[in-house]
């Protein structure tokens, strides 16, 4: 069986790999860039927090509760993003996430810089991990269905051209709305999670670095597809407990890495166009090749 | 009534007047031409009818009916299609996504219909008739910025068409492509008029504007300066002075 080491190493990505998801919703379908993403998640921790501790809700009816709250304030805070588009869009993401933390940090009700503690797990930390893997696999069964889906297919036309999607029919503000409202409820089942496994959460844990820390993951595994998310997830949620004894370069070594990615493999390491998947591609076909004509 | 009314219709960008108060309408099933030198006000015209951009004055009545406050997919919805002069494909999207894209407009505005499966054998049956109506059914597989010019801009015609419009506003259609092509074009624009579409044409190349509409109106500086039958905008002598009037100045 797994170590209580690794466990908790695998439960904090499982949280990564929902937030890479729900990232990926807004920016890589929906093409709206997020820099501010962390602040969705605290409020669903938050939310989470709150109902555990004030209200006494226990964890499965909070679940939900949270969800709804997060996707329903985060479908609030994307219109202000309405108007605008790519940079300044970017820029007006880092503003909410940064208003979110103070709101956090400096409103009584919300703990102050004490936090909010004495939040209870339902859980061993052995079931929080299979709980926690169980919503990997819901979140990533959401995300299928999503991309097959004609809100799928109409949050990518935003994407590719928000002008064309219009004159074609895409009601363009009701599907920006959707994509943020979809993607914060994920955050905010990311923020459920991570509150009941830490018990205590502070402003500090959802701050513009770890927006970055979130948007590097689908940069850095293939922005637009469900298996960069993932594989970004795991890759930069690992890296920190393996380059534990340089931790103090870890905004370096990420700030480094976005640039190699987006000079040498822009579309992420598992992008459409990215090298791995063409030579995967290439390697299948002539793989098949033989089998078809002996059969 | 007339199908499409546009009356006194002006936009101003920053005190420049693009159109001013310009007049004209539409029968249902007719061609109509709009020609005039760059600059005229020809794409703003369009922008304006397919709601992209909101007019400073004036109204535009389609089937007798208000819609020049609607917003573009209301306006796509109400069945007015456009392409673009210089195409606006969804460059990422296969030839055939790009068409599934319009045809989703039945199925947007429900939250049931929307989470419904795009990739069905039906509406990908119905996206590959629309592409062989056009004639780029070969292509379907293509991601769209791959396409040659020519069949990037039928493509747009195709998504246009799964609009299932009853007017359809083609912004030079005929640009950068070869003499075939446009003749192929200028067929299908027809068939098109046959199957009961009304069509508004902007177009630089005078003979197949000539040749395919019935009533051509002549806008300069945003202002129409004539409209009339091919024939009588050939001769008229102020088409003439702001077409080649101006050259000779320059000159």
């Amino acid at each position: 069986m797994l170590g209580g080491y690794t466990i908790t190493v695998s439960i904090t990505i499982g949280i990564y790999i929902i937030l890479a998801i729900s990232l990926n919703i807004i920016t890589g379908y929906a093409g709206q860039i997020s820099l501010g993403h962390a602040a969705f998640w605290g409020i669903g921790a938050y939310c989470s927090a709150l109902l555990a501790t004030r209200f006494g809700v226990p964890f499965w009816i909070g679940l939900p509760m949270t969800i709804a709250i997060t996707a329903m304030i985060g479908s609030l805070l994307a219109i202000p993003c309405l108007r605008v588009r790519e940079d300044f869009l970017a820029i007006t993401t880092i503003g909410i996430n940064f208003v979110v933390q103070a709101v956090f940090l400096y409103v009584p009700f919300f703990g102050g810089a004490m936090g909010i503690g004495g939040i209870v797990s339902p859980f061993s930390t052995s079931s929080f991990f299979w709980a926690t893997l169980i919503f990997v696999l819901l979140c990533i069964a959401l995300d299928r269905w999503l991309v097959r889906s004609w809100m799928g297919l109409a949050l990518e036309s935003l994407r590719e051209d928000e002008t064309a999607a219009a004159i074609s029919g895409v009601d363009v503000v009701k599907f920006k709305v959707a994509a943020f409202a979809i993607g914060s409820g994920l955050a905010g089942l990311a923020g459920h999670l991570y509150a009941h496994f830490m018990t205590f959460i502070s402003a500090d844990d959802f701050g513009f670095p770890q927006s970055i820390v979130i948007l590097s993951m689908i940069v850095f595994g293939g922005i637009g597809t469900l298996r960069g998310a993932i594989l970004g997830a795991v890759i930069l949620g690992v890296a920190p407990e393996i380059f534990r004894p340089v931790l103090d370069y870890r905004t370096l070594i990420y700030g480094g890495l976005l640039i190699f990615m987006m000079r040498f493999q822009p579309g992420g390491i598992l992008g459409d166009q990215s090298l791995l998947p063409r030579i995967f591609r290439v390697v299948r076909q002539r793989g098949l090749a033989p089998v078809k004509s002996g059969g | 009534m007339a199908f499409l009314a546009v009356s006194s219709l002006s936009k101003d960008f920053y005190g420049l007047k693009a159109l001013d108060r310009l007049h004209f309408s539409l029968e249902q099933g007719e061609i109509l031409g709009i020609i005039g030198p760059n600059g005229a006000g020809k794409t703003t015209l369009f922008n304006i009818i397919s709601g992209l951009l909101r007019p400073t004055e004036g109204q535009i009545h389609f089937r007798g009916v208000p819609i020049h406050h609607l917003k573009p997919h209301q306006i796509a919805m109400a069945g007015i299609a456009r392409t673009f002069q210089i195409g606006k494909p969804f460059s990422n999207f296969t030839v055939l996504k790009n068409v599934l894209v319009a045809l989703g407009h039945r199925f947007y505005p429900g939250l049931l219909s929307s989470a419904a499966r795009f990739e069905k054998e039906a509406h990908v049956g119905e996206a590959r008739e629309l592409l062989a109506r056009v004639g780029v059914e070969a292509y379907q597989g293509s991601i769209a910025k791959n396409l040659p010019l020519g069949f990037k801009k039928q493509l747009e015609i195709a998504r246009a068409l799964a609009l299932d419009p009853s007017l359809l506003l083609l912004d030079e259609p005929m640009a950068g492509l070869q003499y075939e092509e446009s003749e192929r074009l200028a067929g299908l624009i027809r068939r098109l008029q046959e199957e009961g579409i009304s069509i508004i044409l902007i177009e630089h190349n005078m003979q197949a504007v000539m040749d395919l509409s019935e009533r051509i109106v002549v806008l300069d500086h945003g202002v129409k300066i004539a409209e009339g039958s091919p024939e009588e905008i050939r001769t008229n002598p102020q088409v003439i002075e702001a077409y080649i009037g101006r050259e000779e100045r320059v000159a």
